[in-house]
């Protein structure tokens, strides 16, 4: 591909989902964007690349996001964060807050749904502790084709068995062929929809625990800043934030501080009256 | 390092099998039946066992019930590996004293995710 291709993608992919490729990552436009080319009978990226040059094509170049965005996930992924929501943040929420009052969570980078259901799955298990408060949990991403599928909440063997302990697979799905279905009444926990974390969060409005794990790895550091910013503005006082194992907010923003001894939990910074009471 | 007992028929899966655990420094014997599984549970208890469900001579199932009566229910931790895969099935091995349960195939994540999750990686 000539450098004034290879440019064009990296900017269609900066302004479209905060991606940062590399001219190291050519061959991950190559693997990626072959359906679209074959679709579009076009012959190589570049010709695909001066179709997108100069914002006429919308349609296309969101499938070109679509398709260079990253969509691994697994049941609670890294167990440490659920663990943490489980037997430390919820409780102290549930303690902080006035009865009635609801809880509202977010699976702000969702793909296929794992993380937002597991989510679930803590809800379910503290019922007992939540004594009938209202939870919302939402799931965001930008990329439609897998909102479609966490919607669905039916899962292969193989998902099912990554993350989920047997235990969660008994209580909560059921055999469909060699696909696995999350029961209605979790997936009615959960509402999906599309949100680009560059664009407009507000309309989301204000939670409480803010899952964002494993998307900002893929960002430069002022699109991490200028996310990170976002969502700071929708978490409240007291709330939460949740990180992948390889990001953290340190030297990205001063927005957020690391709650000590909880790796990847966040605060808003200069919340530590706050951060204290959900500590306790 | 956890010592492992591998119990599965198919040499394959075995080999399969110790080369990941082996990897991750257990210590690894393998046996190809339940009866086997028994015998070298009694020679020298290990921490856990990876256990096949359909073998000759004696099943994962029979031998799950031998050694819960033998050892009691906690010790050591059994990990069914089988392709069984209904519900039913996966409800019955837990009941009968199971801790976890993989659906081959298996992978390597999938296998050392689940001894983590029952706290042997
Ligand atoms: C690797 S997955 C992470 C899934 C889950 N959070 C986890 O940790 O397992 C990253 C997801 O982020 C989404 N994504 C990438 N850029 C995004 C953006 N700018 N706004 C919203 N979602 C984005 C991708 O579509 C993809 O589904």
């Amino acid at each position: 591909m000539t450098p004034q291709g290879f440019a064009v993608f990296a900017e269609v992919l900066r302004a479209g989902s905060g991606l940062a490729i590399g001219p190291d990552k050519l061959y991950l436009l190559e693997t990626r964007l072959a359906p679209i080319l074959r679709a579009e009978a076009l012959r190589d990226l570049d010709a695909l690349a001066l179709l997108l040059k100069g914002g006429g094509r919308p349609a296309l170049t969101r499938a070109v996001v679509e398709a260079m965005t990253t969509n691994e996930s697994s049941f609670f992924r890294d167990t440490t964060p659920f663990t943490h929501v489980r037997t430390q943040a919820l409780p102290a929420l549930h303690a902080a807050r006035p009865a009635g009052a609801k809880l509202r969570l977010w699976s702000a980078a969702a793909s296929t749904g794992q993380e937002a259901y597991s989510l679930a799955m803590i809800l379910h298990d503290l019922r007992p502790l939540l004594a009938g408060r209202e939870v919302e949990i939402v799931g965001t991403d930008l990329a439609r084709e897998v909102l479609a599928r966490a919607r669905e909440g039916l899962y292969s063997q193989f998902e099912v068995q990554r993350g989920l302990p047997v235990a969660m697979l008994l209580k909560h799905f059921r055999k469909e062929g060699e696909m696995w279905r999350l029961a209605e009444a979790l997936r009615g926990m959960v509402r999906f929809q599309e949100a680009n974390l560059l664009g407009d969060l507000r309309p989301l409005g204000r939670f409480d625990l803010i899952f964002c794990r494993n998307v900002l790895i893929y960002f430069d550091p002022p699109t991490k800043a200028r996310a990170l910013e976002a969502i700071a503005r929708q978490l409240a006082p007291d709330g939460r934030l949740y990180l992948g194992g390889a990001e953290t907010v340190l030297g990205v923003t001063d927005r957020f501080a690391p709650v000590p001894g909880d790796r990847g939990v966040y605060a808003l910074a200069g919340a530590s009256a706050a951060a204290e009471l959900v500590r306790a | 390092m956890a010592r492992l007992l591998v119990v599965d028929d198919s040499k394959v899966v075995r080999k399969v099998a110790r080369r990941i655990l082996e990897g991750q420094g257990f210590t690894v014997t393998e046996v190809g039946d339940g009866a086997a599984a028994l015998a070298a549970c009694r020679a020298a208890l290990p921490d856990c066992v990876l256990l096949d469900w359909n073998m000759p001579v004696m099943n994962g199932i029979e031998f799950l019930k031998a050694l819960r009566a033998e050892f009691g229910p906690d010790r050591p931790t059994v990990v069914f590996c089988t392709t069984e895969n209904d519900l039913d099935r996966i409800s019955e091995a837990i009941t009968l004293g199971a801790q976890e349960f993989i659906m081959k195939p298996f992978d390597e994540a999938i296998l050392l995710g689940k001894l983590a999750e029952v706290g042997i990686a």
